[in-house]
This record gives C-alpha cells, structure tokens and sequence, in this order.
C-alpha cells in the first residue's frame, strides 16, 4: 500500500484563523495533524528593556499597553511589585477599584474569548451576539476610567480615579443585564448539538499533563487542576470576598468553555460584593519618585491565567530591571500537546482555547543563524548600529539628526 | 432564431438568472445579517461587489495550470445557467424540455462542484488543495440523498420530466405533502451543495483561508461567486419546481410574483439554517449525511413506492 503523502501547511504568520502574528507549521497526512512546530517571536517589542529607560510613572502606562485585553492585568500586577519595593500602604478602597476593575475586565475578555471560540468554529452568529452583549462591559468602563480599552486607572500607590453611587448604579444594571445573558450563553453552549460536536473530546489535556506543561487559568482549570492566584496569593481586595474557583474535569476544549462561562458568574458575583463593601477613605497615597532598592514578584490572577511581573528597583527613579511572564507564555506549550492526532479542522479553536494573546508574550528574540544554528547575543550598540545600516539601506540617513542631537 | 438568442441570452436565461443570483445574494446576506442583529448590506451591494471585483487586478498564480485555473468559473457559470433553462419557472413551458431533463439539471448542478475542484487543484495553493478534496468528499456524500430526495418525487408523478412533474403536482396538489421528507433532505443536501451553513467545509475561512478560491482574485473570483450564486438560484428554483408547484398554472404576471416568492422563501431557509448552527468537520458532515440523510431519502422513495402502488393503481 503506497503511504499517504504527508505535506506541511503554514498556519500563520499571516492567516486567517490567528489574529495576531505566530507560526505554527502543520504536519498533516490527508486531514490528520502529525506534529505542529510553533514558533512565536514576530511580535518582540523590547518593553522590558523600554521600562528601563522610562522612570516608574512612565512605565505604569507603558506596561498597561503591553496587551489590549488584559490591559489592568499589568499594570496592577505592575504596580503591586513596585508598591511592595517601596513599602507602600494602599488604601483599602484604592484596592477595591482595583479589584472592581479587574473583574469587568475579566468578564469582557472572557465574552470576547466566547466570540472568537464561535467564529473559529465557524458559528458567526454566536460572535456577533456576544461582541453586542460585551458593548455594555465597555460602555461600563469608559465610564468608570475614561477609555474603554487601555484604562490608566491604576498609578503607584493606588488608583486614579474614584467612583461614585451613580456609576455604581449603572455598573449593576450592566451587571444583572449580562448575568442574564451568561446564562443563555451557558444553555447555547451546553445544550446546542453543533457546538458540543465541535467543542467535545477536542483537545485533550489530561490534568499530569497540564501540570507537568505548567498550563495555567482557564487552560489549567478545564482539566482540573484547583488553581487560582485570586484565592491561593490573595492580592487587592480578594482576601475579603468570597468567590468559588470553578473547575472542569471534560479536560477538552468544552471543559475550558464551561470554566470561562461559570467563572462570568463569579465575576458578577465578584462585583456585586465590592459595590456592597466598598470602604470609604483616600484612594492613592503619595509615591515616592525614587524607589528604594529591592526587588519584589507580584503574581495576578489575568483572564488567561497567572501573569508574573518581577520588578528589580535600584534607588534611583527607573527600575533596573523589569521581567513580564504573561500567561500565554504558559500556556502555549500545551498546545502542541493537544493537537496531536487530531484534525485540521480542530486546530483553530484548540489554539483558541488557551485565548492567546502572542503580542503579551512575546519578550525575548533569540537570534539563530540558520547554516550553523549558533546562537548570538547581540549587544545593544551592535542592535543600534545594525538598525541604522538597516535603515541606511532603506535609504533613510539619520547622520545629520544624530549629529543634531548630540548623539555619536 | 432571435427569439430563441434573446430567450438564452437575456429573458429568462443569462442576464435574467444573473440578476436573479444577485438578488438571492442580497437576500442571503441581509437575513443572515439582520438575524445576527446587524444592519446588513443595501440592496445593490452585490452588484457593487461585483463590478468592483471585474475591475480588480486578475492574479495567476506562477505555478498554475492557466487555462485550467482561468476556465473553471467559465464552466462552473456555463453549467449552473444551463442548468436554470430546463426548469419550470411560472409555467409549465420552460425555455428547454425533454423527457429524461431532470437528471440532466442534477448532472449540471454537479459540474460547478467539478469546475471548483479543477480550478482549485490546479491553483497549486496548499490551502486549496485541501479545500478542492473536502469538497469532492462532500459531494459523494450529499449527492446520493438529494438524487434520491428529487427522484422520489419524480417517481410518484411517474416521469423524468421535470415538466411533467410539476404539472402532476399542480393536478393533485395535496400530493406535495407526501414529498415534505424528500423536500427536507433535498434542502439540507442543498445548503451541502452551495457550501453554505454548516457544510462550509471546504472553504472553511479560519482552516484553509478560503479553501477553493485562495488563490483566486479579480474577475475569476467574481465569476466564480456569481456561479454560487446562480447555482442557489437554480438549486432553489429546482425545489420550488418539485416540490412547491403552486402558482404554474395561473397567468403570468402571478406566476411570476410566485416564483420570486418562492425563491426568496427558499433562500430564506438557507440562511436561517447557516445563522443557527456551528461549522461541522468533514467526518462529522458525512457522517450525518449517511447516518441521517440518505436513510430518510430512502424512506421517501419507499413509501412512494408504496403509493404508486396503492394510490395510482
């Protein structure tokens, strides 16, 4: 019998089923998947070594634009290193903003995911539905901070703007409005027959194995795995509301849905207490500009999953080092896990269903040079001066305006 | 003679059916839209789809067969409109008639699945390729329940025509219902044939781009769409033929208002029927279709079978 002919497509940097640029190269034999070979890297913006550059105020909002989603994510996981550095005592009700903020934002990421999970799968109509329905968190948060996406509510040593009984108000409405709707999504996804065909026994993630790849969130909560930084590494105002960590024995791409839509729940539920209990006070106190030096880890419960931030202080106003873990970086190894032996038409919500964001994750580039596969490291001068001659070859000259600025 | 080039060409062959598949797009897409809770397209974007798309640049890939990667919506739009002459519109008297004309509508509503196949495979385009062998592998598998499901039909009026057929049901009206599990069958295997709803498969966006028509651009693309197009007008007007024969017999002008309505009706259930349901995957959409659909087909032409034999004796 004459084998099949194998073939290997390019999922990516450019394709239709990712939204941001990754490569995954597929290995298929007919319509069976036999190996994927993931490469991330094309979206390196070096914001790590920009914090470096920037003094800490600077950095909270350059952080914050780390990822469009999770935008709170980092700049509170952020903030809460530096704040512990330099010894900080963040009023009560600042943390309770901060934890008000966070779970809008992860009810919006959540029914964004939703959307996304139902147009890879080819269910359009589930995508439109739950992007409206998301316009209310939105609405909800310009209203709260000012913008919809990258909040800059948080600043150093608590938040920035207060909320008052009308926002409140209207945070509830929102809230009972789309604790209404969760519910009919849960039904949609636990009852409809296509998507259950399309979500169920795809993506299997045996709970040792999302231990032993180190999934975590939602990932690592849909195979079972009890884990939340909101319950296990209380930060903000989390140790004094009581929440349920839901958690999905399917171990599929199903178990993960019904993790994310339960956990909207708790998020409302979330809500709903820090309206209730929200102490009265200051909601910043004053930072100093220089942080003393320390170092300090901050771990933060994102939509994804954990996200680490480690901040390194050295006295002086700019950090000397700042180190982002987001939780793709976690999650993504999984993935090649769970396509094994399944089909192509799987692929796109397998890789949906960690909700990567490869633009949070992307932090290093690691240069190899193809004959010899050697590494290099390559310096910041020599980075500097490879751009110029890339720039030169271009045919832009900055001679002048270097000479301008005084710079060799 | 010009009576018949006129008949062809313009009035009720190319330019009509061409119009009328624009048309149908613009139904497909604004109910599928509204359904969806958006605003949807206004009535002429198809059209301006179009026009834009004619005046785009006409890409080939380097490694393409050109004249099998240039011919295929040529023949895909030839046999879809061919198609549409055979078959009863607002009266009995469609624009060609023989004895055996409903298979050979069938036979030419399959050749468009062909033309996409050879367009695609000869595009060279990996994502493509996929596309062209999910589409051949649906085919084998809608194919049989439709045949079965417009057949049985056929077989109770006791003739291949397609003429004959609606003029038997337009005597026993009530007869059409005998049929409503064939027209079941028969519209699922449709939404199979057009590569709409939940048989998307072959050009599954977030899998392989746009499977078949990856490669294609400017005025092939816009050819091949119109054939979509036209063949979910003819696949339509086939149904409304055998199954929904009302209106045949009145005068003209009525007959005509039906025929629209009735397209429209059927479009209608087509895009209904992709809001409400999630893309299968390949295994699962032929799995359905033997397990499913061609066991009902076969019920249908059992039990008229049996009719013929009690009823018509």
């Amino acid at each position: 019998m004459r084998e099949q002919r194998k073939f290997k497509i390019p999922i990516g940097p450019q394709h239709p089923a990712l939204k941001e640029p990754e490569s995954f190269s597929v290995a298929l034999k007919g319509e069976k998947i036999l190996g994927v070979d993931i490469r991330l890297g094309y979206n390196h913006r070096g914001i790590e070594k920009a914090c470096e550059e920037r003094t800490y105020v600077q950095d909270v909002y350059l952080i914050e634009r780390i990822c469009g989603i999770c935008s709170h994510t980092h700049s509170t996981c952020f903030v809460q290193a530096v704040e512990e550095i330099a010894q900080l005592a963040v009023p009560k009700r600042a943390l309770y903003i901060r934890t008000l903020v966070g779970e809008l934002e992860r009810v919006h990421s959540h029914y964004l995911w939703l959307g996304v999970a139902g147009h890879e799968i080819g269910f359009d109509t589930l995508l439109m539905y739950t992007w409206r329905d998301r316009e209310a968190i939105m609405d909800i948060l310009a209203l709260l901070t000012g913008n919809r996406v990258n909040y800059g509510i948080n600043t150093i040593g608590g938040v920035r703007r207060d909320i008052d009984s009308a926002q409140t108000k209207e945070v509830l409405k929102a809230v009972e409005q789309l604790e209404e709707r969760t519910h009919y999504y849960i039904e949609i996804a636990t009852e409809d027959m296509a998507i259950s065909k399309r979500l169920s026994g795809v993506g299997m993630l045996p709970q040792e194995d999302a231990l032993r790849l180190g999934a975590v969130g939602p990932t690592a909560r849909g195979s079972g795995v009890n884990r939340d930084v909101r319950r296990d590494d209380p930060y903000a105002a989390y140790e004094e509301l009581s929440f349920d960590v839901i958690t999905d024995t399917h171990c599929d791409v199903y178990g993960r849905t019904v993790v994310r839509l339960k956990e909207l729940l708790e998020s409302f539920k979330i809500i709903r207490q820090v309206l209730k209990n929200m102490p009265q006070g200051p909601i910043a106190v004053k930072a100093p500009r220089k942080i003393p030096a320390g170092e300090a880890l901050s771990r933060y419960e994102a939509p994804r999953g954990e996200d680490v931030h480690y901040v390194k202080a050295n006295g002086t106003d700019k950090p000397e080092r700042v180190k982002v873990r987001a939780p793709t970086l976690a999650n993504v190894r999984t993935v090649k896990q769970m396509l094994k032996d399944r089909f192509l038409a799987d692929m796109p919500i397998v890789i949906a269903a960690i909700d990567p964001c490869f633009s949070c994750t992307d932090r290093m580039v690691e240069i190899k040079n193809v004959d010899s596969e050697k590494e290099k490291i390559i310096s910041w001068p020599e980075l500097r001066s490879l751009s110029i001659e890339w720039y030169k070859a271009q045919g832009v000259d900055f001679t002048k305006l270097n000479k301008k600025l005084g710079n060799v | 003679m010009v009576g018949s080039i006129f008949s062809v060409l313009l009035f009720p062959g190319f330019l009509f059916v061409s119009v009328l598949a624009l048309y149908s797009e613009f139904i497909d897409r604004k109910i599928y839209a509204r359904l969806q809770n958006r605003v949807g397209p206004p009535w002429f974007q198809p059209l301006a789809d179009f026009i834009k798309l004619l005046a785009k640049e006409d890409i080939v890939p380097e490694e393409a067969n050109r004249n099998m990667f240039n011919l295929a919506p040529a023949f895909a739009l030839c046999a879809a409109v061919t198609a549409f002459l055979y078959i009863p519109l607002w009266s009995f008297n469609s624009l060609c008639s023989f004895g055996g004309d409903s298979i050979v509508v069938l036979y030419l509503l399959t050749i468009p699945t062909l033309a996409f196949f050879i367009g695609g495979w000869y595009s060279t385009s990996l994502f493509a390729r996929i596309g062209t062998v999910r589409s051949l592998t649906q085919l084998v598998a809608y194919e049989v329940p439709l045949f079965m499901g417009i057949l049985s039909a056929a077989l109770l009026a006791d003739s291949w025509s397609l003429r004959d057929i609606a003029f038997f049901y337009t005597q026993h009206p009530l007869y059409i219902l005998l049929n409503s599990i064939g027209f079941v069958v028969a519209l699922i295997s449709l939404l199979g044939k057009l590569e709409k709803g939940p048989f998307d498969i072959p050009e599954a966006e977030t899998e392989v781009v746009a499977g078949v028509f990856t490669e294609y651009s400017g005025r092939n693309l816009a050819f091949l769409k119109l054939s979509l197009n036209v063949e979910m007008v003819v696949g339509a007007s086939l149904l409304a033929a055998v199954f929904l024969p009302f209106g045949l017999n009145a005068n003209p002008l009525a007959g005509f208002f039906f025929f629209i309505l009735k397209v429209s009706a059927i479009v209608a259930i087509l895009s209904l029927m992709r809001t409400i349901t999630a893309r299968l995957r390949i295994d699962q959409m032929i799995r359905f279709c033997w397990k499913y659909m061609a066991p009902f087909a076969i019920l249908q032409l059992v039990i008229n079978l049996i009719l013929k034999g009690v009823l018509l004796r």
